[in-house]
C-alpha cells in the first residue's frame, strides 16, 4: 500500500500513527512545503518568547519520520491531484502515486484589504520561519514599536511573545472587544485589562489608518483561511474547508482530509464547520490514517475548545456560550457555565480551572445534569460524580 | 504495564494517599519539609460523593486524550504509562482541558502535572498503592 500526505503538521502526524496502527508495512511519502521537523505549531509564540528552542519545539522525537518508515520530500508544494490518476504533482514536476491519500494543509493567513499594507511591508505569524523573521526584525530595530491587526488568539500570543523585546505593543482590531472567538464581554474585559497592565495597547472599533499609525513593525494575525485550492481544482466537494465525514473522507474516492484544511458536521455543535484546533486536526488525522490502513475509526465530536495563558493568566474554554448563564467571579477569576435543558452547552474559566476536562467531557457527552445543583457544578467539586456509578465504576477499574 | 485500580467500597477517605503521592512527588527527602503548613499538589485526589468516597488518579487511557491534544508533544504513551516530558510542556493545560477524569493539574513549576505510576519520581512503585491502609488501591 501507498499511502500520500500533503502537508507535514499536527493533522500528517495523526495520519502517520494512524496508518501505523492498522499497517506497519506500507510506504508513506510525506510532501511538506515547509522544510523543517515537524513542529509545534502553537509553540511558534513561545519560540520568540524565549520559552522554548528549536529543539524542544519539535511535535515528534528526531527519529520519528524513520521510526515511522515516513520519506519526507521538504521544501516543496504538491501543486496538483489527479484523482483518476491516483497521483499527486510537486511544484518542481516531480509525480507521486498514491493508492490512498491524505490532504492535510492547514490554513494560511487571511490578509486584509488595507492600504498601505504593501507600501510599509508586514508580518505574518503563522510559521517558524515566521516568528524566526520577526524576531530577528525586531533585535534589528531598537526601541522597537509593533503594532499587531487582529485581537485574536495568534494576534494576541504574538504581543506577548514580543513583549520584552518591543518598546511599544498596539494590538487594533475591527471588534470592539478581543478574543471574540473564546470569550464572551465580560471575561473579554478582564483579560484586555490584565494585558493593558502589561503595557499592551488597543485601539478596538476603528479601522486602522496605516498611514497615522506610528509603528516600526508590522504583523497582520486577521485570522486564517483553509487551505482548499488543490482539492477545489481536483473536484472534490469544498465548502469553506474541504469537505469530510466522519471518518475523515473527502467526496473522491480513496482521498481523504484532515485538519484546519477542512469542514465537517459535528454531533456536538449539530453544525458542519471548521473547528481549526490542534486537537481537532490530531483526531482527524489520526481518524483518516486508521481508515486509510483498512481499520474502522469515526470521529464526529469536533468541539471548540481552547487553552491559554497570558502572562501567567489561564484561559480554559469549551462549547458555545448558548442558554442559561450562571457565573462566580473573584479576583480576576472566572468561573461561567452555560446551560440548556439540563446540559452543559459551554463554559469559560479562568485562572480557576481544577477539572476542567469533565466539564468539556460533559458537553461533549451531552450527560444530562438534572441530578447535580448548579452550585455544585460551578464549584469544581464535580470529579467522577458528574458519571453515573455505572460509568465510574468502569472509569475506576478499567 | 500494571495499572492502579480503585475499590470505592473500602476506601476510609484518610486521604493518606494523597499525602504520600504529594510527598513522593515533592522532591523534598523530608515529609515536614514537603508537606507541613504547604499547599500540597497530590496526583491523586479522593473525591467524595454521599456515603462513598473513592481516590482518583490518571487512568493510562487507551486512548488518551491528553496525548492526543497536547499542542507541544509533550504527553507520550510509554510502556503503557502516559508520561509528561515537563522540559517540553509549556503549561498550556490543553491536557487539563481534555481530561474526562480530572486527572491532570497544572503543578507548582508551571508545567502539567499527573500520576506516572511513581516512575518518574526516583520512587519505582506507586506510594497511593503502598500505603493505603485498607488496600482500597491496588497494582495489578
Ligand atoms: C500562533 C498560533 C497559535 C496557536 N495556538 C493554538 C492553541 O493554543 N491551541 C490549539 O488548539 N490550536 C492553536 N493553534 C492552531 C493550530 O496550530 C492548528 O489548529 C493546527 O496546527 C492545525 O494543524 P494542521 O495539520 O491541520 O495544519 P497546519 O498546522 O496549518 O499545517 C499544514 C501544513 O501543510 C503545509 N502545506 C499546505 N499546503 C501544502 C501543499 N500543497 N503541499 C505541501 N505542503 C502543504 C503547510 O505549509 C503546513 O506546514 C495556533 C495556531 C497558531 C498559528
Amino acid at each position: 500500500m501507498n499511502y500520500v500526505i500533503i502537508g507535514n503538521s499536527i493533522a500528517a502526524v495523526g495520519g502517520i500513527e494512524g496508518i501505523r496502527r492498522a499497517d506497519k508495512q506500507g510506504a508513506i511519502t510525506v510532501i511538506s512545503a515547509e522544510p523543517h521537523h515537524v513542529y509545534s505549531r502553537p509553540l511558534i509564540s513561545y519560540l520568540l518568547e524565549g520559552k522554548t528552542d528549536l529543539q524542544r519545539i519539535k511535535y515528534r522525537p528526531d527519529n520519528f519520520y524513520e521510526t515511522n518508515g515516513c520519506a519526507v520530500k521538504r521544501g516543496i508544494r504538491a501543486v496538483k491531484i489527479d484523482k483518476e490518476a491516483k497521483k499527486v504533482t510537486l511544484e518542481n514536476g516531480e509525480s507521486v502515486g498514491y493508492d490512498k491519500l491524505l490532504i492535510a494543509g492547514g490554513a494560511r493567513p487571511f490578509i486584509p484589504r488595507i492600504s498601505g499594507l504593501e507600501k510599509y511591508g508586514y508580518h505574518t505569524f503563522m510559521t517558524l520561519d515566521d516568528a524566526l523573521k520577526i524576531e530577528k526584525k525586531i533585535e534589528n530595530t531598537p526601541n522597537a514599536r509593533v503594532l499587531i491587526l487582529g485581537a485574536g488568539l495568534i494576534g494576541l500570543k504574538c504581543a506577548e511573545a514580543v513583549h520584552k523585546k518591543a518598546k511599544e505593543i498596539t494590538v487594533a482590531d475591527m471588534a470592539d472587544r478581543i478574543l471574540p472567538s473564546i470569550l464572551d464581554a465580560e471575561s473579554a474585559g478582564i483579560i484586555q485589562r490584565h494585558l493593558e497592565s502589561y503595557g499592551i495597547k488597543f485601539m478596538l472599533s476603528a479601522a486602522v489608518d496605516l498611514d497615522k499609525a506610528q509603528f516600526d513593525i508590522l504583523c497582520v494575525c486577521t485570522g486564517v483561511i483553509p487551505e482548499t485550492e488543490i482539492a477545489k481544482d481536483a473536484g472534490l466537494e469544498v465548502g469553506r474547508g474541504i469537505v469530510i465525514d466522519a471518518r475523515a473522507m473527502t467526496s473522491a474516492d480513496d482521498i481523504y482530509a484532515a485538519g484546519d484544511c477542512t469542514e465537517s458536521y459535528s454531533v456536538v455543535t449539530q453544525k458542519r464547520g471548521a473547528v481549526p484546533i490542534l486537537p481537532n486536526a490530531y483526531a482527524q488525522g489520526e481518524t483518516a490514517g486508521i481508515n486509510m490502513a483498512g481499520g474502522d475509526a469515526e470521529y464526529d465530536k469536533a468541539m471548540p475548545i481552547n487553552a491559554i495563558g497570558f502572562f501567567g493568566k489561564h484561559i480554559l474554554t469549551a462549547g458555545v456560550y448558548e442558554g442559561t448563564e450562571y457565573k462566580r467571579l473573584s479576583q480576576g477569576s472566572v468561573r461561567k457555565l452555560f446551560m440548556e435543558n439540563n446540559a452543559l452547552k459551554g463554559f469559560i474559566f479562568i485562572d480557576d480551572f481544577k477539572k476542567a476536562g469533565i466539564y468539556s467531557a460533559l458537553i461533549r457527552e451531552k450527560n444530562d445534569l438534572s441530578g447535580l445543583d448548579a452550585d455544585m457544578l460551578l464549584s469544581g467539586d464535580i470529579g467522577l460524580k458528574a458519571y453515573s456509578k455505572e460509568e465510574r465504576d468502569k472509569i475506576l477499574r478499567k | 504495564m500494571k495499572k492502579i485500580y480503585v475499590q470505592e467500597e473500602w476506601c476510609l477517605r484518610c486521604r493518606l494517599c494523597e499525602y504520600v503521592c504529594a510527598f513522593a512527588n515533592s522532591g523534598y527527602e523530608d515529609m515536614s519539609a514537603a508537606l507541613k503548613d504547604k499547599p500540597i499538589n497530590p496526583l491523586i485526589n479522593v473525591e467524595e460523593n454521599g456515603k462513598i468516597s473513592y481516590a482518583v488518579s490518571c487512568r493510562h487511557c487507551d486512548e488518551p486524550s491528553c496525548v492526543k491534544s497536547c499542542i507541544s508533544g509533550a504527553i507520550s504513551k510509554i510502556d503503557g504509562v502516559i508520561r509528561i516530558d515537563r522540559d517540553k510542556c509549556v503549561g498550556c493545560f490543553t491536557c487539563v482541558l481534555s481530561c474526562p477524569y480530572g486527572a491532570v493539574m497544572a503543578g507548582p513549576g508551571g508545567a502539567a502535572m499527573k500520576c506516572e505510576l511513581c516512575i518518574n519520581n526516583g520512587v519505582g512503585s506507586p506510594m497511593c498503592v503502598k500505603y493505603c491502609p485498607n488496600r482500597a488501591i491496588i497494582l495489578k
